[in-house]
């Protein structure tokens, strides 16, 4: 069984995004780039499953700038056997992207493609539903637990009031959320070994796909910005201020 | 112009955050709703301003998944210019995909609506706010709840028309929900939020919460740290991946104050923060905030609220 993983290159998220002088975006010259850390558990998760013999290949995918070649390098230091960069400079969108992906899974025929439920610089929370839905397969977003067995797969979900299991036929598209594995750390002979693992470079025309963006930035700004405020000895003056000044209680 | 709006509710009650998707939707058009269930179609034609309420007559583990669901919208859509529901598990679950069908860049947590097409979404945990404008001809929108006042719950009167569920592509089969119970007040409408983090230590003394959360009428939410650790089951998360809130008043015991946590909380009105630790960042935000113990200030706290009154 064949498995792709869409990875995307993000601000790390240790590090608290700037707006750009000039309102037109985010700062992220210069700062660290990392897997987006949902592709990191849709990763493990691919990783995990060809380690209990369920899986026999895993094909990472970027779609980006050329940059992005480290985040599959990464993706391969953890287990993926080889990986394709879509590459483009123009700015991605989860419907542009569920587009190269659908034509990467007609070329590739994958069993399960595993994404990140949202890319946590854009947080969209779409694109693994969109490439569901252009495909026309079952999907099952925000998985915390995948267990695959006899053609099928069965994926525990969180949402709003707790867990839902829903059970898809495969070939499927599933969505990566928090608790779904911890991700290993990938050793530095591995990371020597992804170096040279395969790494093809396509574009997105080479996959008759047009990236035009259907949203377009007008401007970005700072949120209104939280003061911190005061700091208080005792309880007693806490349910005082709570109630006498701002009046919440 | 007119509008759909997918509704979210709890066994017949519409959620109050799909009256918040209805109050941006009325600033496009008019608004219609689409909903599962005869409860729910009945407390929908009673939302006023909604001019047409859409009854999804199938409500079998079927309503519940995400492939029929894309596929009923996305034949609904001739009719209508936009369609939005609250962000929430199932909305997100459903409009990307509905979206796709449409050949539509989907628009998600809009916190303001400039016109038609211009809408405003935070990006990056919440760190920047973008305005984006959509050319396409439909906008698929979902809607930050926190954002948008509630329209009431009664005084209108619509119609009421029942649609069937299509069979959606299959290959997909819902097998079971488990949901938590609680008497607590829903976590994203409660005018009070008291959440725990890592500092709790452990399960037992998370406990230590609800007499607190008794006495101020309060939901429990909860740090990512302190549901990874098992203190708490999942949907009690708040942040950038978990759930937004917006209260009067958010008390924040034992949580460090991580940018992913204050994505989910730093438009509450009053924050308070309880932390040993003076440096936390949560005491950025804090409009209180007490440098201590929080398993010596939790008593004093309930013991100063029980002597106010
Ligand atoms: C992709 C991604 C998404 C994420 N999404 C979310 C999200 O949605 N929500 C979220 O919350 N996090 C999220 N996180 C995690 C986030 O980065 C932090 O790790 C998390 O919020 C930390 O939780 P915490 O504050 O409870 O724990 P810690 O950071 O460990 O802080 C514990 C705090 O408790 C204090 N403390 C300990 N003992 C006591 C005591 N006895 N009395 C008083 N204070 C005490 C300590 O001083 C410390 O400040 C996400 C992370 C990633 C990578
Ligand atoms: N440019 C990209 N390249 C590869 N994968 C992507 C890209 N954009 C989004 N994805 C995948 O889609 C998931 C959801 O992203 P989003 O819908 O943008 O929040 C991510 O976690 C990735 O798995």
């Amino acid at each position: 069984m064949k498995v792709l993983v869409p990875v995307k290159r993000v601000l790390d998220y240790n590090i608290k995004a700037r707006v750009k002088a000039d309102g037109s975006g985010v700062e992220t010259a210069g700062f660290k780039m990392s897997i987006n850390p949902f592709d990191e558990i849709a990763v493990e998760e691919a990783v995990r499953l060809k380690e209990k013999g369920v899986v026999t290949e895993i094909v990472a995918v970027s779609i980006g700038e050329a940059k992005a070649q480290d985040t599959l390098r990464t993706a391969m230091a953890m287990g993926a056997d080889r990986s394709i960069l879509v590459e483009t400079d123009t700015v991605t969108e989860p419907l542009s992207v569920a587009k190269v992906l659908k034509a990467l899974v007609e070329k590739e025929k994958p069993d399960l493609v595993i994404l990140g439920k949202q890319a946590i610089d854009d947080d969209m929370n779409a694109t693994g539903q969109m490439l569901a839905g252009l495909l026309g397969r079952p999907q099952a977003t925000f998985a915390s637990k995948v267990e695959v067995a006899d053609g099928a797969v069965t994926v525990t979900r969180e949402i709003d009031g707790g867990l839902q299991t829903v059970k898809l036929a495969l070939p499927a598209i599933i969505t990566a959320d928090l608790r779904l594995n911890e991700p290993r750390y990938a050793s530095l002979p591995n990371i020597m070994k992804a170096r040279k693992k395969p790494l093809e470079k396509i574009t997105p025309a080479d996959l008759g796909v047009d990236m035009t963006p259907r949203l377009s930035v007008i401007s970005v700004a700072e949120p209104p910005e939280r003061k911190a405020g005061v700091k208080l000895d005792s309880a007693a003056e806490l349910v005082s201020r709570l109630r006498n000044e701002a009046k919440v209680i | 112009m007119t509008v759909l709006v997918f509704l979210d509710h709890d066994d017949g009650v519409i959620r109050q955050a799909s009256r918040s998707a209805i109050a941006a939707a009325a600033k496009l058009g008019d608004v219609d709703v689409l909903v599962t269930g005869a409860d729910a179609a009945k407390a929908a034609a009673a939302i006023p301003g909604v001019k047409k309420v859409l009854q999804v007559t199938d409500t079998s583990g079927n309503s519940e998944l995400a492939e029929p669901m894309a596929a009923l919208l996305a034949d609904l859509a001739g009719g209508y210019t936009h369609i939005l529901a609250a962000s929430s598990a199932t909305s997100k679950n459903v409009l990307p995909r509905a979206a796709a069908l449409l050949d539509v860049q989907p628009i998600p947590d809009i916190i303001a609506v400039n016109d038609a097409d211009t809408f405003v979404r935070p990006i990056y945990a919440g760190s920047a706010l973008a305005t984006v404008k959509s050319a396409d001809a439909k906008k698929v929108i979902t809607v930050r709840a926190s954002a948008f006042d509630p329209v009431p719950a009664e005084g209108g009167n619509a119609v009421i028309e029942e649609v069937a569920l299509p069979a959606g592509p299959g290959g997909s089969t819902f097998i079971s929900t488990e949901l938590s119970q609680s008497e607590r007040p829903e976590l994203e409408s409660a005018r009070v939020v008291v959440s725990g983090g890592r500092g709790m230590q452990n399960e037992e003394n998370f406990k230590l919460l609800d007499p607190l959360a008794d006495r101020l009428g309060a939901a429990i939410g909860a740090s990512r740290a302190a549901v990874d650790a098992g203190f708490v089951p999942n949907e009690y998360q708040v942040g950038q991946t978990g759930k937004i809130v917006a209260p009067e008043l958010y008390i924040a015991l034992g949580i460090s104050g991580a940018i992913q946590h204050l994505a989910g909380m730093k438009d509450s009105r009053v924050i308070v923060a309880i932390n040993k630790d003076p440096e936390a960042p949560i005491f950025q935000v804090a409009d209180y905030g007490i440098v201590g113990d929080l398993f010596t200030v939790l008593p004093q706290l309930e013991a100063e609220l029980d002597k106010a009154g």
